[in-house]
């Protein structure tokens, strides 16, 4: 019987794993094909970027104030006073690298993702999309296409933008509110922190975007049953894209070289 | 021409269509009517590609549509206009945004030439004057109107009716009634109007087919329906809770 949950359970899995990977590979084809839809393209850079700009402002602020408090609280307790102004790259290199990607991968699923659940699904129910594929446009160009692409864009970006102020918060904590050495700081974390701990940081970030805007788009064109079945739709987007960044991130952490 | 032939299609363990066999000659106005849930609308959707039929064919002008992929079957929906029970309008787009999307897909007109065409197809419904508003500004009656302006802007050659009547009230469903015959007499469409309204019924078709068990039972012009000895048409046209179909 065990056996038999866990067989179904697993053929489950592999059905929806398809599902969303048939869908992400329609999505490829359709990319370049014409006709291209610019405006809702545009829309969603809006949607998805400048309107996350205030909850990624807020959840770099606190993380980079919290991390730099406790790269302090670490510093001084198992190196001594005066050791803290090293902890300037290490700050900068565990914001960039991995927590201010994972904080706007999974800020954007709670905002964006859940969002386009709830938008595609409420057209599919109220038969919006078969309105679509009546009146001539291939639905997967038209509604998938430019939000997964605008994902991809905007999640680097919003990535680069919560680094600074992470960064930024996690200096203020120490030199202004704990006077650290300001110049030990800043020269260690320029000496140390590399270009590419930045950018690696932001190729998680546009796979991290790829991902919720797929798992959104696929969640609401599978949504049916009324308001219930787009509720439903919208909290599997957000559970699935958060679990599937923070799985993602640890293997991309691996696949990604340390250095180049 | 439309010819569907031994269609039938299941979701899961339910099979709604069992063999549909139907023509509908080019011009003509044919009504599919039966019982909530029989498959109508399923018989609509499957007739403009929206849905795959698990076996049967169905030909639009000698072309076996179910054969075509996405890239074709779209090249096929030019030819259709689709009135949706619910209207479907765009709930992010203005009227004049819906009428006109259509437009942009299927049709090369220039930009003032489209807007020319939304102006027109809006008050081929009565609808003068409503281009800036958006869907939830309008009543009940008045999108489905929209609706119908947005499935002949670009001038199809068929036209698909879901239960056009369907929750509005009996004066406006006629006023949809006339639209639909006065479409076919200014446009020569094809037309096929799924419904369980026999009022609309009679007032539209040129004949009228009763979907009942996944079949076509029946079909003939609304006299010949109206003198019809089978008790499964006879129990529905009259509206009756006792007979051959039961209701529980």
């Amino acid at each position: 019987m065990a056996g038999l949950v866990k067989g179904s359970f697993l053929l489950s899995f592999l059905e929806q794993l398809g599902e969303v990977g048939l869908l992400f590979f329609k999505t490829l084809q359709n990319l370049f094909k014409k006709p291209r839809e610019h405006r809702i393209f545009l829309r969603e850079l809006e949607e998805i970027g400048v309107r996350s700009l205030p909850v990624i402002s807020l959840t770099a602020a606190f993380g980079g104030l919290v991390f730099g408090l406790q790269t302090y609280v670490g510093f001084h307790r198992y190196i001594g006073p005066g050791s803290e102004a090293y902890g300037g790259p290490i700050i900068s290199l565990g914001l960039s690298k991995e927590l201010i990607p994972i904080l706007v991968g999974l800020m954007v699923s709670g905002r964006v993702g859940s969002s386009m659940a709830a938008e595609i699904g409420t057209m599919k129910i109220t038969e919006q999309i078969d309105a679509l594929f009546s009146l001539g446009a291939n639905p997967i160009r038209y509604l998938v296409v430019p939000r997964v692409l605008a994902a991809f864009f905007m999640l680097p970006c919003l990535t680069l933008y919560g680094d600074i102020i992470g960064i930024f918060c996690g200096y203020f904590y120490n030199v202004v509110l704990m006077g650290v050495n300001r110049i030990i700081y800043l020269q260690n974390t320029l000496r140390y922190l590399e270009l590419w701990d930045v950018a690696s940081g932001l190729i998680k970030a546009s796979v991290f975007g790829l991902v919720i805007a797929t798992i959104g788009c696929w969640q609401g064109l599978k949504a049916e049953g009324g308001a219930e079945g787009v509720g439903r739709a919208t909290t599997r987007t957000v559970v699935l894209a958060s679990i599937s960044i923070l799985i993602l991130n640890f293997f991309l952490s691996k696949a990604l070289p340390a250095t180049l | 021409m439309i010819r569907v032939i031994d269609l039938h299609k299941a979701f899961g363990p339910n099979k709604v269509l069992r063999g549909v066999n139907l023509t509908v000659s080019k011009g003509e106005t044919m009504v599919v009517i039966g019982q909530s849930g029989s498959g109508k609308s399923v018989l609509l959707k499957l007739m403009i590609g929206l849905l795959k039929p698990d076996a049967g064919r169905i030909a639009i002008d000698d072309e076996d549509i179910t054969r075509l992929n996405d890239e074709a079957l779209q090249r096929i929906t030019k030819k259709f206009g689709l009135l949706f029970q619910g209207s479907a309008l765009f709930d992010s787009m203005t009227v004049a945004e819906n009428v006109r999307f259509g437009l942009e897909r299927h049709t090369c007109y220039s930009p003032a030439e489209m807007d020319e065409l939304v102006a027109e197809s809006l008050a081929r419904v009565g609808l003068s004057g409503v281009e800036n508003l958006m869907p939830h500004q309008l009543s009940g009656g008045m999108k489905k109107r929209v609706g119908l302006a947005r499935a002949i802007a670009y001038r199809p050659e068929i036209m698909l009716y879901d239960e056009p009547s369907t929750g509005i009230d009996p004066i406006r469903a006629d006023a949809i009634n006339d639209l639909i015959n006065k479409l076919k007499a200014e446009m020569g469409v094809t037309s096929v109007v799924i419904t369980h309204d026999m009022a609309s019924s009679y007032k539209v078709a040129d004949r009228i087919a009763m979907l009942f068990d996944g079949r076509i039972i029946e079909e003939g012009t609304p006299d010949e329906i109206k003198r019809s000895q089978n008790p499964v048409v006879q129990q529905f046209i009259h509206g009756k809770a006792e007979g051959p179909i039961k209701t529980y």
